[in-house]
């Protein structure tokens, strides 16, 4: 609805200092100094609206789900498959069947390719990324890879880091089985063109993942008008907590799949002949599952909804567009990753000072940063670099953020001379 | 935090003008060193006369930390004897760890290194030179890591 209404008043502005007072975490100072948190794409912090949730469910509801009859196992249950159904309704799935709760993005990718993958690949079979990919988007493939014989093929990325779709459309071919790329590049901020490499893929009969954890907080995720097969992101990039995320999966394949992990939940009933799986989605949800985690999840969708989705995406791209333009005018900054339509996500180097050093003394500034390859070391080789220091921006980011980031550039240029 | 404490200018020389770098040709033994966390890599080449390390190169890419504490490192070692290297090794140890170390005067120009302490995300910058100069001289794994 908020997502709706928002898309009707674009011109409604995000208040991003009245947003800043939902975040606690943000009155906090580092080293003396008010904390200016730029590192979103790592990890969001969490507004009060979530951390009241899960302090609520945990004082007032929490029982085992799916298992007794007594009053409090039926509420954690709610609450648990509530979340479900609001996570369904978040990304326009189809049902909550399709709605598998699992770690984070990293473990709906392990699922994807050891249920899905495994059992079906053989020698000759292709899977294709591409060339920005986060490792938890290369490395699941090459186990499959070395479990079946399969291959796995790159389609490669240009100096902007924008794929290069045609050589992208050149690697598929009808041995092409899986696509597996991310909607967002965490490193580069390059927003993939998802929607013509899902239909080009499936023209081919490959079936389609999309590593959605760097998209799912900047953009509204509609995994049916994309048509994705799987869709997979973790909770806490979207400010809810971590150690819980999202698969999607379109319940044709869910069905067909074997479950992943075997255990109590999962299973119908069980002798020791022979034991029945339980049906979608708890079919794959071995073991006790992150209830709290769940429930914490569903508040930050609504809060996200409550600002409006597309008022959160206009907001972030206004503070990249500044810090973007404010960087390049800092002598020996150079921006990695310039694609045209990116996320809030700016990547850079400056010359003479690596971005260890660069980190350490925003740090004292009381600056977060990431520093490093960003689990993404094949875009470092590609771009010959060994690390970047990345800024980036959520929901409570202001302009101030942008002056202090720039203050924080100009102070490691005085240490470094 | 002091950050003059850390990026001493002994450090930010030695990063912008680093001693002894490039490789030993002939040497006798190298060995490369790799932070995964931070993709710093470097190698350290030696050319030994029995026990001495009669002289010392290394080369790489690294942060200011790293690349300045291996400059040093070499100027430190070089015309010495193994037996010596180890126990300089574990001094700067002690330096890039505990707070109450008090540098002394063998440690020389290595002492600038003490404010690394104060920043636990870096001590494995500045000791990663030493873990491969280790296993240069112990001629055993080819590749060294700080994880």
């Amino acid at each position: 609805m908020a997502a709706i209404a928002s898309k009707a008043r674009p011109e409604t502005a995000l208040d991003a200092d009245r947003v800043r007072k939902d975040f606690p975490i943000l009155e906090r100072t580092i080293n003396g100094r008010p904390l200016v948190y730029l590192d979103s794409a790592a990890s969001s912090q969490r507004p009060l609206a979530v951390l009241r949730a899960i302090e609520d469910y945990e004082t007032h509801s929490h029982a085992n789900v799916h298992r007794g009859v007594h009053a409090l196992s039926q509420a954690a249950t709610e609450a648990f498959e509530g979340a479900r159904e609001r996570v369904r309704r978040f990304i326009n799935a189809r049902s909550s069947r399709e709605i598998i709760f699992v770690r984070g993005t990293t473990e709906g990718i392990n699922l994807v390719a050891q249920s899905y993958a495994r059992p079906r690949l053989k020698a000759g079979d292709e899977i294709l990324i591409t060339a920005l990919e986060h490792h938890a988007n290369i490395v699941p493939w090459q186990m499959v890879c070395e479990q079946t014989g399969a291959t796995l093929k790159v389609a490669p990325i240009d100096r902007r880091g924008e794929l290069l779709y045609d050589e992208f459309l050149k690697l598929l071919s009808p041995r092409t089985r899986i696509v597996a790329v991310a909607h967002v590049s965490n490193a580069l901020g390059t927003v993939l063109p998802v929607k013509r490499i899902i239909d080009a893929a499936h023209a081919q009969g490959a079936v389609v993942l999309v590593d959605g954890a760097q998209a799912i907080p900047h953009s509204s995720v509609d995994v049916r008008a994309l048509g994705c097969d799987f869709y997979t992101f973790s909770s806490h990039k979207i400010y809810g907590p971590t150690g819980i995320g999202v698969l999607y999966g379109r319940e044709e394949l869910l069905a067909a799949m074997p479950p992943w992990q075997g255990g109590g939940d999962m299973i119908l009933t069980v002798s020791f002949e022979k034991t029945t799986y339980n049906e979608l989605p708890w079919k794959f949800e071995a073991g006790t599952p992150n209830i709290s985690g769940a429930v914490g999840l569903a508040a930050a969708m609504d809060y996200v909804e409550g600002l409006g989705v597309e008022a959160i995406a206009a907001h972030e791209q206004r503070l990249l567009t500044l810090a973007t333009a404010e960087l390049q005018r800092i002598p020996g900054i150079q921006i990695i990753g310039t694609a045209p339509h990116k996320a809030a996500v700016l990547s850079f180097t400056m010359e003479g000072v690596h971005p260890h050093d660069l980190g350490t003394i925003l740090d004292t500034e009381g600056i977060a940063v990431r520093t490093g390859h960003h689990c993404a070391m094949p875009v470092m080789t590609f771009f010959g670099i060994p690390a970047t220091a990345r800024a980036s921006f959520g929901v409570y980011n202001t302009e101030r953020d942008v002056a202090s980031l720039v203050a924080g550039l100009q102070k490691v240029r005085e240490v470094f001379g | 935090m002091d950050l003059k404490e850390l990026y001493r200018d002994v450090i930010l020389d030695h990063n912008k003008r680093p001693r002894n770098f490039g490789r030993l040709d002939p040497s006798d033994a190298h060995a490369d060193g790799h932070n995964p966390l931070c993709g710093d890599r470097l190698s350290v080449f030696v050319r030994m006369d029995g026990e001495r390390v009669e002289d010392v190169r290394f080369e790489g890419k690294g942060c200011a930390i790293s690349t300045a504490s291996a400059s040093l490192m070499t100027e430190a070692v070089k015309g010495k004897d193994k037996a010596v290297i180890g126990a300089l090794f574990h001094k700067v140890h002690s330096l890039l760890t505990q707070q109450d170390a008090v540098p002394g005067a063998e440690l020389g120009k290595l002492a600038a290194l003490s404010g690394v302490r104060e920043f636990p995300a870096r001590v494995k910058c500045a000791s990663l030179c030493w873990h491969t100069l280790n296993a240069a001289l112990d001629k055993g794994a080819s590749t060294v890591s700080t994880e």
